[in-house]
């Protein structure tokens, strides 16, 4: 019913149609996106770099499980392996644990809600995207990690899974009005299709709706766990900053991001130390790079909606 | 066919307690900061000017904070929405197309502090015009170009196929049926990516803090309007938003009562987002009546 | 509001060369404001501000406009100097920056701010042909003390040998230093801020500091609040911010010698540094006078001492 509608947008433009200027405005503007970010990417590339070119530092030692940037307190070793990992923990389990609960929560608000329940929880999502990283810092470090270390045990409260929850919480209202509106595209007469034949609510949903917004749930997990990956303040403030490598999701640990925050604005362009922050924001950027494009192969390979 | 039954009543309540859920957790949020802020706040504290120690107030800060949305808003909104209806309506799934997606989807995981370098790099020091709101807002761009390029283009594909048939069926170029036909129903959409872009520069605190300044300004004089950056109007003017001065409250505390400050300026944060939030979303449907009874 | 059509023409010109010059701004000057400032020096004495801080203004204004940025240590001295400066001439603006030691030295260093603040002497921090272009402007002396959580008892001093047992990680209880059997959780600054670099060089005697033990938090605020709510804590924290904060951290004695302004000016207690401003060669205009003001005695003598800080003097 609906598919024919790109065939009817994208005949392939003629030589008139290129030149139609409202083509080349918006073109133009999209292109923008194109050449900020282009323009970005060179200057972190560029950044990241100097740590290898002007403090001649081997590529391998950034593997090292070793930070020891100070050289005032011995030989120096630029050892980025604890920032990776910590990024990794809080990157998948922030994920984990945000993913169920927003596309449920975007199905509900699709599928389920009553129209009274839409009107709350549409604009409930909207001010929760509107919370400032600080604020969930500072919600985090009075709130969440005191209750963690006296109710749950934790050494320190500050910990793995501090930066985890803060995260989940800060990035669900993002998966969830993005997942909310892949819901929404999926055209109702599918749904109606299916409940005519018999089908229960929930049996519509499984079969019909969520196969078909699969690849926009997927893209709105996606921008998620992007935001978290690049989120600093308010993990720095709830994980206790440990340049140790750890696996136990009560231990304090350290990310790239807020290694970078902590340190950047106390060194300066000039000390190698400064260099290797830039290197982290590479390394960050290469790993969401790899991340997309893993999970652009994955839901290219699913069957098209 | 009873299991299928059970199966759907499962389902419908496991929704409905994780909305609940999650509803609760927002409303306990807000619950928090309102009593923590009772006992201190009053409305002159979104009046006056802060100070080093006591309560003082957040005028400036609160002036800023709307300052930098509007400036960074007449920046985002037209080329957004222009991207947005080429990546709609004009642009087949090739290289180009492609290249924006691939760069929407890497720019939300540069961490804001690493754009704000960049910023400064680019506003602050090589075009030497220190902190200042435009460099913030140019700063800001960053993120909300992109985010917003998106999701109004998905407003915009979800208008449905028939309502651009009919106008170009009736002779309307394709300019035109994307003008009257299309964007009327899109508006809500778009609308709504705007509050969500929004929330962003109201929260927005990394980027902020190495372009548009830290420095909690003394006292505002509205009546000079210039573009001098002493002027509170001038987009040179160094603007310290209310959430870059909840961070800096906190992180610096070197106000005695800097937790109560920082809590009754959360939750000034919380309500403006709410309220910003409700008053878009009436316009939206304002202006949808008003473009499509056009 | 701006009334007759005369003074909009007016705005409206100088907010065109205002733009011009902002644009293609060079990078020394701030604006044109702060470039025309300099011969617009008002002989007169302002004492207009005197009531607004308490602390006099200085002796004569120069108009503009500069910014500050870098150590946060010292951001409450030259925000609230600043602050004493602009009531007193209302025609200049001076804007405080933080961003830590060495953002205020890079800041400077490129022209985008006029004066850098730093709790360390910039030679540590930048190459030595950058460091020469910098003039160093030493304007007081900040003291630190070691806090702990308020449920820590039986210790009020500590000794520098007990200081370096507790930060090397040698000593993980209380109890080893004479207060009840609770573990110590030791809560450090970044390694590269100038409160662990002092600390570490006046009382670690350049030990380094059992980091892969500790937690380590951003700024003052975070410190405290991290030894405030998590109990057995110790950490560092500026003299000034823990005068603000008394009520919920604990501080302790160093070698028996409390933390205070008169223990720092005598010169008994020992973790202190000095607190350096710089510019970019040697400065003018209203850095100039605001960098004078610092030196006077209503800051040196009256300010200063009430915010925590010692005078730069003797």
């Amino acid at each position: 019913m609906t598919a024919p509608t790109r065939t009817l947008r994208v005949a392939k433009p003629g030589f008139r149609a290129r030149l139609d200027p409202a083509r080349r405005i918006t073109q133009a503007a999209a292109a923008l996106v194109i050449a900020i970010v282009a323009l970005i990417l060179a200057f972190i590339a560029w950044r990241g770099i100097q740590l290898f070119i002007d403090a001649g530092v081997a590529v391998p030692e950034i593997l090292s499980p070793t930070w020891q940037p100070d050289p005032d307190s011995g030989p120096t070793t630029f050892g980025l392996l604890p920032f990776i990992v910590g990024t990794l923990e809080i990157f998948v389990g922030a994920a984990l644990i945000a993913a169920p609960l927003s596309v449920g929560l975007g199905l509900f608000m699709a599928e389920v809600a009553p129209n009274w329940a839409r009107r709350i929880t549409q604009p409930a999502m909207e001010v929760f995207v509107g919370i400032p990283s600080v604020v969930w810092g500072f919600l985090g470090a009075v709130l969440l990690v005191p209750v963690l270390r006296t109710n749950f045990h934790f050494t320190y409260g500050y910990s793995m899974l501090a930066g985890q929850l803060v995260v989940a919480l800060m990035i669900l209202p993002t998966i969830t009005s993005l997942s909310y509106d892949a819901f929404l595209t999926v055209p109702r007469d599918m749904r109606a299709a299916s409940m005519a034949l018999g089908t229960t609510r929930w049996q519509a949903i499984r079969h019909v709706v969520v196969p078909a917004a699969a690849s926009g749930v997927m893209t709105a997990i996606v921008m998620g766990m992007m935001r978290a990956a690049g989120e600093a303040l308010a993990v720095q403030m709830v994980i206790g900053n440990r340049a140790s490598i750890a696996f136990n999701p009560m231990s304090p640990i350290q990310t790239l991001t807020s290694a970078i925050t902590m340190d950047m604005g106390n060194t300066t362009p000039s000390q190698p130390w400064n260099m290797a922050l830039w290197t982290m924001g590479l390394v960050l950027l290469l790993m969401s790079l790899s991340f997309v494009l893993l999970v652009r192969r994955l839901s290219a390979r699913r069957p098209a909606e | 066919m009873r299991r299928v039954l059970l199966a759907d009543r499962l389902a419908t309540a496991t929704l409905w307690a994780l909305a609940l859920f999650v509803v609760a957790i927002l409303v306990s949020i807000i619950a928090y900061f309102v009593v923590s802020s009772i006992p201190t706040f009053s409305l002159a504290f979104l009046f006056s000017d802060p100070v080093d120690s006591g309560i003082g107030g957040i005028l400036p800060l609160l002036w800023n904070s709307a300052y930098m949305l509007v400036l960074t808003m007449l920046l985002t909104i037209p080329i957004a929405v222009l991207g947005g209806i080429y990546m709609a309506e004009y642009a087949g799934e090739n290289r180009f197309t492609n290249a924006i997606r691939f760069s929407q989807e890497l720019i939300s995981s540069v961490p804001s502090i690493v754009v704000g370098l960049f910023g400064m790099t680019l506003f602050v020091a090589g075009l030497g015009w220190g902190f200042t709101a435009l460099g913030g807002a140019l700063t800001l761009l960053v993120f909300n170009l992109p985010l917003l390029l998106r999701l109004s283009e998905q407003a915009i594909r979800a208008v449905p196929a028939d309502e651009r048939a009919a106008s170009l069926a009736l002779g309307s170029t394709q300019w035109q049926t994307i003008r009257h036909a299309v964007l009327p129903i899109a508006i809500p959409g778009i609308v709504t990516g705007i509050v969500l872009t929004a929330g962003r520069v109201f929260g927005e605190a990394a980027a902020l803090l190495f372009t548009a300044g830290v420095a909690t300004p003394a006292h505002y004089d509205f009546t000079f309007v210039s573009l001098d950056p002493r002027s509170p109007w001038s987009p040179f003017h160094q603007a310290t938003t209310l959430s870059v001065f909840i961070w800096n409250t906190n992180s610096e505390a070197n106000n005695p009562q800097h937790t109560e400050v920082a809590a009754m300026s959360s939750m000034v944060l919380l309500f403006l987002v709410l309220a910003f939030n409700l008053s878009s979303r009436w316009l939206g449907g304002a202006l949808q009546r008003r473009v499509s009874g056009l | 509001m701006i009334t007759s059509s005369a003074k909009r023409v007016g705005a409206l010109a100088f907010a065109a060369a205002m733009f011009v010059a902002a644009c293609g701004g060079g990078s020394s000057s701030p604006s044109p404001s702060a470039a025309a400032a300099t011969s617009s020096s008002s002989a007169a004495p302002a004492s207009a501000g005197a009531a607004a801080s308490g602390v006099a203004g200085p002796s004569a204004c120069v108009d503009g406009s500069i910014t500050t940025s870098g150590s946060t240590a010292l951001q409450p001295l030259v925000d609230a100097a600043g602050k004493a400066y602009v009531a007193a001439c209302p025609k200049s603006t001076i804007s405080v920056q933080g961003g830590g030691s060495g953002t205020g030295l890079s800041q400077v260093l490129q022209g985008a701010v006029q004066i850098g603040a730093s709790d360390i002497t910039a030679d540590s921090k930048l190459k030595p042909d950058e460091a020469s272009q910098l003039v160093d402007h030493i304007v007081a002396r900040q003291g630190w003390v070691m806090v702990v959580n308020r449920g820590v008892t039986g210790v009020t001093n500590l000794t520098t040998q007990q200081a370096v047992d507790i930060w090397t990680g040698k000593v993980t209880n209380w109890k080893d230093v004479g207060g009840a059997d609770q573990p110590i959780v030791l809560i450090l600054r970044p390694a590269s801020s100038g409160t662990r670099a002092t600390f570490k060089k006046v009382v670690l005697n350049g030990a380094n500091e059992a980091a892969g033990q500790a937690l380590t938090e951003d700024s003052n605020g975070a410190v405290t609040q991290a030894v405030s709510s998590t109990p057995g804590a110790t950490s560092v924290i500026g003299f000034a911010y823990y005068q603000s904060n008394k009520d919920k951290v604990t501080a302790l004695a160093l070698d028996g010698v409390q933390g205070s302004v008169d223990n720092m000016l005598s010169g008994t207690y020992k973790l202190q540094a000095f607190g350096h401003l710089y510019t970019k060669g040697q400065p003018d205009g209203l850095t100039k006078s605001f960098l004078d003001y610092m030196m006077s005695d209503p800051i040196q003598k009256v300010l200063i001492p009430s915010l925590g800080y010692a005078g730069a003097g003797q």
